[in-house]
């Protein structure tokens, strides 16, 4: 088993260009075994942190996808009733052991798993508001009783949390001391270039500026609904890699066409794509 | 360990705690960060801020409270000559004060105070830009010092590079930022309060067990779907002074409409009067009289204005004092039926609240709903929907 020890840190992958304020709060949630929440703009790379910790750390990754009719009880267990009453009027032997109705929940997953593994809580605001309230214990102590049986289950290890959030509900104040937090900003151009570099070692320099002045325009464009983030730069050049687009495209390009070529990548809302087009229009009627 | 640091978050509002305190002197002893001011200040950023729109507040609080005495770290120690040095240290200490210093120990320690002094005196003379690189004419005098060695503690580190934290770039998250309308739906779900109302569409798994074990065959039980509750009576101030906020109260408006069923909606102009309207086009033939709604809407309403309350007082406190009618009772006695018959009454207000004081209007008003006006920004939605919240009915 592999953990992260002092002289040992998160220092980002191959795949995963981290800053040195993430390498931080990363480094600072492994060793203290905090919770890390992450917040960021939607595309910015929050679940595929979690992803990049369990490679670094070699551990496994226990994914929970959190929708809004989740419960965090199903993240501890699930009695399942119903199978138990039917097998009782079926006459099943099964019945007269209730744990062959507890079913387990990522929680208990991560906290029996044979490895260390990366527990990941994937979009916690989606839930309702009384979630994260309903497993602070369970985070804290890193153990919790199923009543069923009356047994307590408990972390051999304290497992490492990533929690990502996409702000739609705020979180109680109770719930985020025990966090480290980290905001992963839009990255600038530099941290940009350093990404690309790791997606696509082989493209033209000349090509990545090019797209990387678009984008950052493409951005700028105030009343955006949606401005498109690292994924869709990402998607872009894969596109107009494939597309084999000439160069000149993005070089000479004409202010009476303001939509990039392939916007399809980059704007992902019909309204901005019209934004785009009355941006056009206008240039054109002046030139 | 840093406690004034504390101290100063949670002057500037942000909710750290002793919890967190002892998460970072642990991290610390933990050895989890090079020993740099970056590592340091991303450290303990990653332990206080718990909102993205607080991180520009903590960068000023930390740059206030570190400043000073980062600069010096890490760098190679400034050469001094040590008769410049004494030179100076004549002219910023007291003899006394020499004495005092030799006689607890070191060099270092009176440089330390001297650097302190310096600092001081070049707050208090010179606005703290100039004093560094003006050659010969030092506003310490000629003491015959050299330049270079003035800048322990001086402008020129300062000056070295912008600090992560100097640097802000998370001013424009901060928390009092104007209102999207997917920012606003997000601050008025505070204001939910689910019940189970209606039809009984859905299966009671509990008691449907509860049921069947008791009577020993399929007893089935239904319960209606869980729904929010809340029941919103929104009065809008349209016209006027109100013009400039047009788009603001739209997306309110919208996000509102969107986020609460239970949701009435009706305009007045300037201050509440006896009568209030639906259409705006047909707000002359159209009216609905105000002790209608006072009426037909239960206490357990709950009353949101929106107006910027900016008006002549005599519109408020005295008959007749409207500027397009004739009001047979004053606005202010409307107000005051309104805000006893529904306890949770609101008043958001889109003028920036600095600007409150100047208005008299503005602080009738504030009275008459109980205190309980806000800005109409993220941060006082907010505040308002708790107030919401926390009164019942």
């Amino acid at each position: 088993m592999t953990t992260l020890t002092p002289t040992q840190r998160f220092e980002g992958t191959k795949d995963y260009v981290a800053t040195d304020d993430l390498k931080v709060a990363v480094n600072a949630a492994v060793l203290l075994r905090r919770p890390l929440l992450v917040k960021g703009e939607p595309g910015t790379g929050k679940t595929v942190l979690a992803h990049e910790i369990a490679k670094a750390v070699g551990a496994p990754l226990i994914e929970w996808n959190v929708k809004s009719t989740t419960k965090a009880q199903q993240g501890l267990y699930e009695y399942d009733a119903v199978a138990r009453l039917r097998d009782g009027q079926l006459g099943d032997e099964r019945v007269h052991d209730i744990s062959n109705y507890i079913r387990r929940g990522k929680l208990w997953e991560a906290f029996t798993a044979p490895q260390l593994p990366v527990l990941l809580i994937d979009e916690i605001d989606k839930a309702d508001i009384e979630f994260p309230n309903d497993l602070l214990q369970e985070l804290d102590r890193m153990s919790f009783d199923v009543y069923e049986t009356h047994e307590r289950i408990e972390a051999r290890e304290r497992p490492i949390v990533v929690i990502t959030s996409n702000n739609e509900k705020e979180l109680p104040d109770a719930f985020l001391r025990r966090c480290f937090f980290h905001y992963i900003k839009f990255p600038d151009r530099e941290t940009m270039q350093a990404i690309i570099d790791v997606h696509f070692p082989q493209i033209q320099k000349i090509l990545v500026s090019k797209a990387m002045d678009i984008f950052y325009e493409v951005r700028e464009v105030p009343g955006l609904k949606k401005k498109p983030s690292t994924s869709e730069l990402l998607d872009w050049l894969k596109l107009l890699l494939n597309e084999d687009m000439p160069l000149d495209v993005l070089q000479n390009r004409d202010p009476a066409k303001a939509i990039p070529p392939l916007h399809g990548a980059l704007l992902k809302n019909e309204q901005d794509v019209m934004l785009f087009e009355k941006l056009a229009f206008m240039a054109r009627r002046q030139g | 360990m840093f406690f004034n640091f504390i101290d100063e978050l949670r002057e500037a509002g942000i909710k750290a705690s002793f919890k967190e305190h002892l998460t970072l002197l642990e991290a610390l002893d933990k050895d989890v960060i090079d020993q740099t001011p970056e590592a340091f200040y991303y450290l303990s950023r990653a332990t206080f801020v718990k909102d993205e729109g607080l991180l520009d507040r903590f960068d000023q609080v930390f740059n206030k409270v570190f400043k000073g005495l980062l600069t010096d770290y890490g760098q190679k120690p400034v050469d001094v000559p040590e008769d410049w040095l004494k030179a100076v240290a004549e002219k910023f200490l007291s003899p006394e004060e020499m004495e005092a210093i030799k006689a607890l120990g070191s060099w270092e320690e009176i440089m330390e105070t001297l650097k302190k002094r310096l600092e001081e005196q070049q707050k208090r003379h010179q606005g703290g830009s100039k004093w560094v690189g003006t050659g010969g004419t030092s506003p310490y005098g000629n003491s015959g010092y050299n330049p270079e060695g003035v800048r322990i503690g001086g402008e020129s580190k300062h000056k070295r590079a912008l600090k992560v934290w100097e640097k802000r770039e998370f001013a424009n998250l901060d928390n009092t930022r104007e209102l999207g309308t997917r920012n606003i739906k997000i601050a008025l779900r505070r204001l939910r309060r689910f019940a189970r109302e209606g039809n009984a569409e859905e299966l009671d798994l509990d008691a449907t067990i509860d049921g069947t074990a008791k009577q020993g065959w399929l007893d089935i039980h239904m319960r209606a779907e869980r729904k929010n509750a809340v029941k919103v009576l929104l009065f809008l101030d349209v016209g006027g002074s109100m013009d400039p906020w047009i788009k603001l109260c739209e997306e309110l408006f919208s996000a509102a409409s969107s986020e609460f069923k239970n949701l009435e909606f009706f305009y007045f102009h300037n201050c509440l009067y006896e009568s209030v309207w639906k259409d705006n086009r047909r707000r002359w033939s159209e009216r609905t009289p105000t002790w209608d709604i006072l009426h037909k809407f239960g206490h357990d309403y709950k009353v949101i204005f929106i107006g910027d309350a900016a008006m002549s007082p005599y519109e408020i406190s005295h008959p007749g004092g409207s500027v397009e009618h004739f009001n047979e009772e004053s606005g202010a006695v409307w107000v005051d039926r309104v805000s006893h018959i529904y306890p949770a009454t609101v008043w958001l207000n889109p003028v920036p609240e600095k600007q409150w004081g100047y208005s008299q209007s503005t602080k009738m008003l504030k009275d008459m709903v109980g205190g309980s006006m806000f800005p109409l920004t993220l941060g006082g939605l907010d505040d308002a929907m708790r107030e919401l919240t926390r009164k019942k009915h």
